[in-house]
């Protein structure tokens, strides 16, 4: 089972608050990787907010294939970062040879498009991104999106973090939102891509537990949407309805909650609104969940929002002391990071609930 | 001496032989009153016996005549194996016994060909059987309770439209309903399936909706059964507990105009209206209910005379699926104002995808559900080559017609419920759970339940008489004595007690994959122990 967590904060934090966060929840993982999602980036990236972000790991063919592509499609890089990696022998991790952060400014073409546009656009890059990378398996790209940065690594994740020096609190890796997880390899082979957090057009997700309808779920989501694939984690569908119930569909986000975990047909019936929510699981059936999980996820406007499933077998707790709110697996992870906080304020969601930060670090609580 | 006329019908030439135990036989004559075949008969025998009749032992051997239960011999009376006379003797005197040497299917071809009722005697294959519910859950995903937690066993009956044609509009937090959707009832996962009054007897359907009515209304277990051609009592029809039933259009129309007359009356709406394109046990066969079944009841209520009443093989008129959804689906749900689901049930077939396929294509959106029956299923009556060799089975044309659906991305949109041999082994609730991963919504049942009512037909040649009016357990007849013979609430009693037992069983298997709504389409928790299954079902193979 994995650990997972994420922190909404008002000012700026550097990534090791995100690892403190994880680390005392040790017990929960086997270190066989960590990884993050930033989003409303400060630091070296804070100058390019509106350029696209390209998160990469890679070989040196890799990035050949990736710069030959940008060129080509006239996207222009206007900032790139590569982390001090720490060679020191002894550390446990299965490091890539080259990580890119790398800002590009919109082809000229669609500088002056639509929104909807370029979200389509920069979707599409990773996705060729991807296929070129995985044909010449040449390296993984996490995210191609304005102001969010992924970092994936399999590893320790105590190494992870001294590799790419990010116990250093020295202000060039900074965001107001990060979103974390540290793994617990069951079923899956351990490859980059099946590490949470997940990430498309602006929706970052990671959840635990086993999704047991993932098939259905899988089957289902390969003929809705170009984006949803992959499917290396059962995980992986969490996300894609997430985008798909808000993105696609446009729902409130209340619906997301509807649509993974229905309510009871004796529960519907007593509803104002059962005809609104029956259509909704009808045409929705394939998208339910039914195990034990508990979902992470951070919107592109910056409001975390976190559930579970039905039976709340999978536990989450949130707490904050008004400078920062955390949410996560396991109490001890917020003792650790705010250990002032009014732990009697702490929030354990319910199986019917949906929990909503936004940017103000209001805290909103839905009943389905 | 005389010569042995070789060519004479003995009863070692027939299926069943009577075994016969005169020293314990009173000549009661209670089996002789039971056998509605005419089967046996008291006659007397000369014998030679051994006899003492002095107050002191003086064995002395005569000649003398007894009485007995002799077997008739000819084919007309063949004995069916039904084994009344053994259930009704007191001293367990006689018994119908399996003659492996029967040279009946030839003899009885002679008057042409073989009628009878029941499923299929040679495809009694059981794919479900070496299916096993494989992926268990342990530790990481924990088990459920199936005492203690809670689980939906709902199953969509009705079109279902694709979340982006949903007429929904955002109105602040909300989603508010804009437009009118087609009719869709969450139902239980087993629909009764068609069986007619006609082919059933009167007593006998009543039973089953009986049994309909209760689970619905003392146990809130949404089970709806399928009227089965022939109409239904007026008396139902303007009941409220109309609601429970499916009513069904097949090719001969019977009872149908009954049902239109009712309509201004109706209280209430009925679940659904299925039609009848074709049925598993006979495809391409029609339906058949022989005039000896047409009692002066059923002329009633299907408006006709005392005939031999044939359904057609096909709906006259039809040209097409496309037309089919034109003219039945669309009049049938005009007749209800668009608020009843009609489904459609075939025979499964090597081209049920390519049904299914133009169904989800339809762009009127109005298919409520493809039942699909496979060759075990049963029927009253029907000629045994259409039984024994034509059909399909239902679990791979299931499993397919779930998988061109996927391909599309439209499953669910016209919900799949399968059956044909259901429940056969007596444990429907793992062929249900099975069926159910492999993409059906819900599954139809029927055969089992009559032989919850006491039919004692099987798939090894056992009565199977369904189309002979002469029924012995009073179900598949319209003899008034006969269906005395079934006792009404014992045999509802009997329905509802098995399905409350399937119901608990369904849980016990939805609780180790740690689900409590219907696993539809999840076939990553099934094995199978026989590769070629697996192969074709495409679901992990285990030994």
């Amino acid at each position: 089972m994995c650990r997972i967590g994420s922190i909404k904060s008002r000012t700026p934090l550097h990534p090791s608050m995100a690892l403190r966060l994880m680390l005392s929840q040790q017990e929960g993982h086997d270190n066989s990787g960590f990884a993050m999602v930033m989003q409303d980036l400060a630091g070296v990236f804070a100058p390019y907010k509106d350029k696209p972000l390209l998160s990469l790991a890679c070989t040196d063919r890799g990035k050949q294939i990736v710069s030959d592509y940008m060129d080509k499609k006239g996207f222009v890089q206007v900032f790139q970062w590569m982390p001090e990696v720490d060679l020191r022998p002894g550390l446990r991790i299965a490091a890539m040879p080259a990580y890119l952060f790398r800002n590009y400014d919109y082809p000229e073409n669609m500088r002056n498009a639509g929104r909807e546009a370029r979200d389509e656009l920069l979707l599409d890059t990773r996705l060729a991104l991807r296929k070129l990378l995985e044909r010449e398996e040449s390296g993984f790209i996490y995210s191609f999106w304005p102001d969010v940065l992924t970092l994936k690594e399999i590893g320790y994740p105590e190494d992870i973090a001294l590799y790419f020096g990010l116990w250093e609190d020295d202000g060039r890796l900074m965001a107001k939102n990060i979103v974390t997880q540290a793994r617990q390899n069951t079923n899956y082979a351990i490859v980059r891509y099946a590490a949470h957090p997940f990430f498309l057009q602006g929706y970052t997700l990671c959840a635990n537990g086993e999704n047991t309808f993932y098939t259905k779920n899988m089957e289902f989501q390969k003929s809705l949407h170009r984006g949803y694939i992959g499917f290396e984690s059962d995980s992986q569908n969490f996300l894609y309805t997430l985008h798909y119930v808000l993105h696609e569909l446009k729902w409130p986000i209340r619906y997301y909650k509807h649509v993974i975990t229905p309510l009871p047909f004796v529960e519907t019936e007593k509803r104002a609104d059962k005809k609104e929510l029956s259509l909704i699981r009808e045409s929705l059936a394939h998208l339910e969940i039914n195990g034990p999980n508990t979902i992470i996820g951070l919107l592109p406007g910056g409001q975390m929002i976190t559930c579970c499933d039905s039976k709340k077998l999978r536990p989450v707790v949130v707490g904050g002391d008004g400078e920062m709110v955390a949410i996560t697996s396991e109490v001890c992870g917020l003792n650790t990071i705010l250990p002032a906080r009014d732990a009697s304020k702490d929030i354990y969601p319910h199986e019917r609930e949906m929990v909503v930060i936004d940017n103000d670090l209001a805290v909103r609580r839905w009943n389905q | 001496m005389e010569s042995v006329r070789t060519q004479d019908v003995s009863f070692n030439d027939l299926p069943w032989k009577i075994a016969h135990y005169p020293e314990r036989c009173t000549m009661c004559g209670s089996c002789v009153a039971a056998c509605t075949f005419n089967a046996i008969e008291p006659a007397m025998t000369r014998r030679s016996l051994t006899v003492s009749r002095k107050v002191f032992p003086e064995p002395v051997q005569e000649h003398l005549t007894r009485p007995v239960i002799l077997q008739k011999s000819g084919v007309e009376n063949a004995c069916v194996g039904c084994g009344m006379c053994e259930k009704i003797c007191p001293n367990a005197a006689i018994a119908p016994v399996r003659n492996p040497d029967s040279r009946f299917p030839l003899l009885a071809r002679i008057k042409g060909p073989v009628k009878r009722g029941g499923r299929t005697n040679l495809n009694a294959q059981r794919t479900l059987d070496s299916i096993i519910v494989g992926r268990i859950s342990q530790m990481t995903d924990p088990s459920l309770d199936s005492e203690r937690h809670t689980f939906d066993i709902r199953s969509p009956f009705g079109r279902v439209l694709q979340s982006r044609e949903l007429p929904l509009r955002v109105e602040g937090d909300n989603l508010v309903l804009a437009d009118k959707t087609p009719p869709v009832r969450w139902i239980y996962p087993a629909v009764f399936s068609d069986m007619s009054v006609g082919a059933l007897s009167t007593r006998a359907w009543e039973a089953v909706a009986l049994a309909t009515a209760y689970l619905n209304e003392k146990y809130g277990m949404p089970v709806r059964m399928c009227s089965g051609e022939g109409g239904m009592p007026i008396k139902l029809l303007v009941s409220e507990q109309l609601r429970y039933v499916i009513l069904q259009i097949a090719s001969g129309h019977f009872g149908w105009n009954r049902i239109i007359k009712a309509l201004p009356k109706m209280k209430t709406d009925p679940a659904g209206v299925l039609i009848k394109i074709g049925q598993g046990a006979k495809p391409g066969d029609g339906g058949l209910l022989p005039a000896a079944k047409v009692a002066p009841h059923i002329q009633a209520i299907r408006g006709v005379p005392k005939a031999d009443l044939l359904s057609p093989p096909n709906h006259q008129g039809l040209y097409s699926i496309e037309e089919s959804v034109q003219k039945m689906h669309l009049s049938l749900n005009a007749a209800f104002g668009f608020r009843v689901p009609v489904a459609i049930k075939c025979a499964a077939s090597s081209t049920s995808v390519s049904v299914y396929n133009n169904l989800l294509r339809d762009p009127y959106k109005i298919c409520g559900g493809f039942f699909m029956d496979g060759i075990q299923g049963g029927t009253g009556a029907a000629n045994e080559i259409s039984l024994d060799h034509t059909g399909h089975p239902i679990v791979s044309k299931l499993r397919d017609c779930y998988l061109a659906a996927v391909a599309q991305g439209l499953q669910g949109q016209i919900p799949l419920w399968a059956g044909g041999g259901i429940g056969m082994t007596g444990n429907a609730a793992a062929d249900a759970f099975k069926m159910l991963c492999l993409g059906a919504n819900g599954v139809i049942m029927a055969k089992m339940l009559i032989q919850l009512l006491g039919c004692v037909g099987n798939e090894r040649g056992r009565c199977n008489s369904c189309s002979t009016g002469k029924c012995p357990t009073g179900i598949c007849t319209q003899d008034p004595r006969l269906i005395k013979r079934l006792d009404v609430d014992r045999g509802a009693e009997n329905i509802v007690n098995y399905m409350l037992a399937f119901d608990s069983e369904l849980r016990k298997l939805l609780a180790p994959v740690g689900n409590s709504s219907l696993p539809v389409g999840r076939s990553d928790a099934l094995v199978s122990t026989d590769r070629a299954v697996a192969d074709k079902l495409g679901i992990q193979y285990a030994c």
